[in-house]
């Protein structure tokens, strides 16, 4: 499980890596979201990784509930990465309306 | 009752500044009186402490702050800072008396004296600070407040220069104070003034006493203008007279010495304080002196001198005797008053003559008898006459450079330097009254010269008065406190000293003499000369402030160009590259370090959640490769990937998050197609990709691998070394006996960490204003604004056929899935609001259930076209945002009102007829302001994107989003 889910944040790190240095303001947007996928995906799983532990009380013992704290913060930065794409999606329109193109610089030098 | 007046006497000016700034345009009596009174009742809280402070008792008021950091407002008086607070108020209430009738009426003067109070306040605050992080923030509030009334006529550039520089200097040496006292206070283990001065020995042995003396001494030589650093006060006499006569000569700069006085004892004593701060003293002295004699600007004169005086302060604080500490506490008394007076004199030779420039003015004495008489006692006093203050302090200072003989220091020159800088002293005293109220009148004055209002002469003879009083009857007038002042610094081995007048024939009153006589024979033999130069001979050209522009351009233009010039600032691309590039570099160091044991457990693998991350890798790699030409593509695989670890929250026990993160995926899949119009077409296979870009590719390519597998094993390695205590058993066991709620992920947000949260739904509101603002002016790039192709074809379409209405085939076309989701919207209303209310209980929430109630009003958009919706529904989304967030600070106010800490939560059950039994907690109020944010964002941001389209064909000036009408 640990193993699946560590290649797995590494593939979505790396796409997202590449994607981030490229020039265009579409790829990096969609670089910016799997990046946050990978990120999500990695804070939630400092928690430890435990299958049918939902941490919904039903009494007990609590050990029996997965680690409630890396899921509260994950689910913010969800929200949050929202916010962002959509901000940042934003500005890379008002940039595209402004400068003509849409590289990430601002000018169509080089690709 | 005294202990409350610390603070009260802090308070007091800032109160009164605040007021006085209030009082624009209505004249500038009341300011000036308040000023005064303000002052004056300073001063007489301050006498009412006095039987305590003189009796040696040390008053301590501790306002806690925040105690959990040790950090407290702690407010301490003592002889001294008594001493210089009689000082601050004193000289302050004589100030705003004079201001009143110096200041002319056009000038702003609420504004002026608003500065002055809140400088008074800060420099209270300074001598006042019993906790030196408290003592660096005042100290930092005079010198902002420096540069204001330096900059106050700010029409002038020489103000505005000066200005400028003297906040360079003062505050950049405030920065140093700042670290020194951070050293000081972590090898003292207190940033408590009592505990640091307690601490002497530790701090003398420790070794980072060099760094934190240096630190701490850069701090006090820029503040009171010591050689190198002095050359801004000269620039700081384009402020007011008045300011100039407070700040400038008084208080502020004696700022530097008191801080000098004050860690006396827990830093002075080593051989590295006696040569840095006896030199430094030494040094500013004589340049004082020398460059005092060689200035034609009245104030300029009274300028270095200040800076000679102050040297001859720092220099006896130098000294490393206990004497000297006492004789340094004295003439900060001393110059303070004679100062201040001459400032204020030479401020009324200004008013009245129109002019300051030494070589115009003359034979004032004729017509301002009065002024000349009280400028001629305390210029005495400045050059060191006997039976005036200034001639006590000179004294003592004399005795303590012929003590220090066997001392470590300079030997017999030290005693030379003091008396030519003593004889300097007597040059420029008899230059400044001789050449003002003496000899011919000029034929010529900008002004013809009266005597100044009463009210003017009064302050300059009150002080000229101090300076006789002191200096005939020193034992009665200035004993007791100069007693108490020196007692607090110096504790219990206080010298044995006398404040006489005659001592007899002793050598320090031979030296006076020699300095007296040659100082007159140098007048006199260099009056002529004095008259024809500008700047000092020798130093004139060395000027400090020259070699500051120079750094100053070198530093603000100069050094920023040629590293635009190198990188390339401009270029978004390359920095991303440098970004990721420093983050591999930082993980690696970091790695390099750790020794992890990482067995890879086969065993553990689930084929079933490998197959799905196979499908989700397949998703990520395919966007990644597909995002530059195939955009839609690349959207739909980012989709695939954002499900697939949604899946994977399920799997792993997180169904909230894998609720959020579906449903967010849908809104920013909505957002980014509604985006993707504007931008240009992009059709793969026109260009030839040059072997550069080939390049490029490749290297990215081994980045971003690099990068996945430094990630992946930093993700494998915080996997399989769970942390051990961490505070989530706390969350786990309160949830639902204090928080109410069986969903601890819920109970997190909206209850244990609500303050985080309204963080967040905070920085939402902000990021959809935002989007908001950044589209009223969008402009589309002039290839986008055309309708597409399919639109353009529909339309004429519509337009051919006599029968069809315009969006006639539109509407045809999602006739169905328009059908559908009318129908089904009130029910996604529905479920939202189940989302909301079981979300304390049962995964769900206020974020969920309004991304849910977005996505509705979404889908009805897409499925009917806004104006449809808008005719029909309006939302006001501007308004959902703003009630959810008042909802939730007043859900967290509530608390108070229990006396209950912000964002307490109360709970309990309900039962409602229909429902059952229903957890009411107030956290449920506190998740509605959350629903309302969020539903409020989602909606703004999503509407306003989408009218985009609408805008052009319509004409519309502004998107009818907000909808606010």
């Amino acid at each position: 499980m640990e193993l699946v889910l560590a290649a797995a944040i590494g593939i979505l790190a790396a796409s997202g890596v590449w994607l981030l240095l490229r020039p265009r303001t579409f790829q990096v947007i969609i670089g910016l979201t799997l990046i946050s996928y990978a990120v999500n995906l990695f804070i939630f799983s400092i928690g430890g990784l435990r299958t049918g532990a939902d941490p919904v009380l039903h009494g007990g013992d609590i050990a029996q509930y997965t680690d409630p704290l890396p899921q509260a913060l994950v689910l913010t930065a969800i929200v949050i990465g929202f916010a962002t794409t959509a901000l940042f999606l934003v500005v890379l329109l008002t940039s595209r309306g402004l400068t003509g193109n849409d590289h990430v610089d601002g000018e169509d030098g080089t690709p | 009752m005294p202990h409350q007046l610390p603070s009260l006497i802090l308070c007091l000016p800032f109160v009164a500044s605040v007021v006085a700034w209030l009082m624009r345009g209505r004249g500038h009596n009341r300011a000036a009186w308040l000023m005064t009174a303000t002052a004056l009742l300073g001063l007489l809280l301050c006498l009412w402490l006095a039987p305590l402070i003189l009796a040696g008792d040390v008053l301590r008021q501790v306002i806690p702050w925040a105690p959990g950091l040790g950090l407290d407002l702690v407010l301490r008086i003592d002889g001294f800072s008594w001493l210089m607070m009689l000082l601050i108020c004193g000289i302050g209430a004589l100030v705003g008396v004079y201001a009143r009738y110096y200041m002319s009426p056009d000038d702003p003067l609420a504004r002026f004296f608003a500065l002055l109070l809140a400088f008074m306040g800060s420099m209270l605050g300074i001598v006042m600070s019993g906790n030196v992080i408290q003592l660096v923030f005042f100290w930092e509030m005079t010198s902002l407040f420096s540069f204001l009334l330096i900059g106050y006529w700010h029409r002038g550039p020489s103000a505005r220069d000066g200005a400028r520089m003297a906040l360079i200097v003062t505050s950049g040496g405030g920065l140093c104070l700042f670290g020194g006292m951070l050293l000081l206070g972590h090898i003292a283990g207190s940033y408590e003034l009592d505990a640091i001065l307690a601490a002497g020995d530790t701090v003398r042995a420790h070794p980072w006493y060099t760094p934190t003396l240096l630190l701490i001494l850069l701090g006090a030589f820029t503040k009171s203008a010591q050689f190198p650093f002095h050359f801004w006060l000269p620039q700081a006499m384009s402020a007011p007279t008045p300011a100039s006569a407070y700040l400038h000569s008084a208080t502020m700069v004696k700022a530097g010495v008191f801080l000098l006085v004050r860690f006396w004892p827990v830093l002075g004593g080593t051989a590295e304080w006696s040569w840095i701060v006896g030199g430094v003293g030494l040094v500013t002295l004589i340049l004082g002196a020398y460059a005092a004699m060689f200035e034609q600007d009245l104030k300029g004169v009274l300028a270095y001198s200040t800076i000679s005086h102050l040297g001859l302060i720092t220099m006896l604080v130098g000294l490393g005797s206990a004497l000297g500490v006492v004789a340094a506490i004295f003439h900060i008394v001393n110059h303070a008053t004679f100062k201040a007076s001459l400032f204020m004199a030479a401020g009324a030779v200004d008013h009245e003559a129109g002019t300051r420039d030494l070589r115009k003015l003359g034979g004032l004495r004729r017509f301002m008898p009065v002024t000349a008489t009280l400028a001629l006692v305390a210029g005495a006093a400045m050059a060191g006459v006997p039976l005036l203050n200034g001639f006590l302090s000179k004294e003592m200072f004399f005795a303590e450079t012929l003590a220090a003989r066997q001392g470590p220091l300079l030997d017999a020159i030290s005693e030379v330097i003091a008396v030519a800088a003593s004889a300097f002293g007597v040059t420029y005293s008899i230059r400044f009254v001789r050449g003002v109220f003496f000899g011919r009148t000029p034929a010529e004055l900008p002004r013809q010269p009266h005597e100044p209002p009463l009210w003017m002469r009064f302050p300059i003879g009150f002080l000229a008065l101090t300076c006789l009083l002191v200096g005939v009857l020193p034992a009665r007038v200035i004993g007791p406190t100069l007693q108490a002042a020196a007692a607090s610094v110096l504790g219990s081995d206080l010298p044995v000293y006398s404040l006489a007048v005659w001592h007899g024939v002793t050598t320090p009153l031979l030296m006076s003499v020699f300095a007296f006589v040659a100082g007159c024979l140098l007048f006199a033999g260099l009056r002529r000369r004095f008259a024809e130069r500008e700047g000092a001979p020798l130093i004139g050209r060395l000027g400090g402030k020259r070699i500051f522009e120079r750094v100053m351009a070198v530093l603000a233009a100069d050094l920023p160009q040629r590293i635009e010039r190198r990188y390339p600032g401009r270029r978004l691309q390359s920095q991303l590259l440098l970004i990721v590039l420093l983050a591999l570099l930082a993980g690696t160091l970091a790695a390099a370090g750790a020794s992890l044991d990482m067995e890879l457990r086969w065993s553990s693998v689930d084929p079933a959640f490998a197959s799905l991350w196979l499908l989700g890798a397949a998703c990520a790699i395919g966007a990644a490769s597909q995002a530059k030409f195939h955009r839609l593509a690349a959207l739909v695989l980012t989709g695939g990937a954002g499900l697939v670890s949604c899946v994977s929250f399920v799997w792993l026990s997180a169904p909230d998050l894998a609720a959020t993160q579906l449903l967010v995926e849908v809104v920013t899949t909505i957002l980014i197609l509604l985006g993707m119009r504007w931008l240009p077409k992009r059709i793969e296979g026109l260009s030839v990709e040059s072997r550069r870009q080939r390049f490029r590719r490749r290297r990215d390519v081994v980045i971003a691998i690099v990068a996945g597998l430094g990630v992946a094993s930093l993700a494998y390695a915080a996997m399989t070394h769970p942390v051990a205590d961490s505070i989530s058993r706390f969350f786990l066991e309160r949830a639902y006996t204090e928080g109410g709620g069986h969903n601890v992920v819920n109970v997190i947000l909206v209850d244990f960490r609500g303050f985080d949260t309204l963080g967040e739904i905070s920085v939402l509101a902000i990021v959809a204003l935002t989007v908001f603002a950044l589209l009223r002016r969008f402009r589309p790039a002039a290839e986008s604004i055309g309708t597409p192709l399919q639109q353009r074809q529909q339309t004429a379409l519509d337009a051919a056929a006599p029968d069809r209405a315009a969006d006639h085939s539109l509407t045809d076309y999602l006739m169905i899935p328009g059908l559908i989701i009318q129908l089904m919207s009130p029910v996604i209303l529905l479920f939202g609001l189940h989302l909301f209310l079981r979300g304390h209980d049962l995964p769900g929430g206020g974020f969920v259930a309004g991304i849910t109630v977005a996505v509705a009003l979404i889908l009805l958009y897409m499925a009917r076209g806004a104006r449809w919706v808008e005719t029909r529904l309006r939302v006001l989304p501007v308004r959902w945002l703003g009630a959810g967030l008042l909802l939730a600070v007043l859900t967290g106010l509530g608390s108070l009102a229990f006396g209950r800490p912000f964002m307490t939560t109360y709970f309990q059950y309900l039962d409602l007829p229909l429902l059952g039994r229903v957890p009411l907690a107030t956290a449920l109020l506190f998740d509605l302001g959350v629903f309302a944010v969020v539903v409020g964002t989602t909606i703004l941001m999503l509407v306003a994107l989408a009218h985009q389209s609408l805008r052009r064909p319509r004409q519309a000036p502004a998107p009818a989003a907000e909808g606010e009408g």
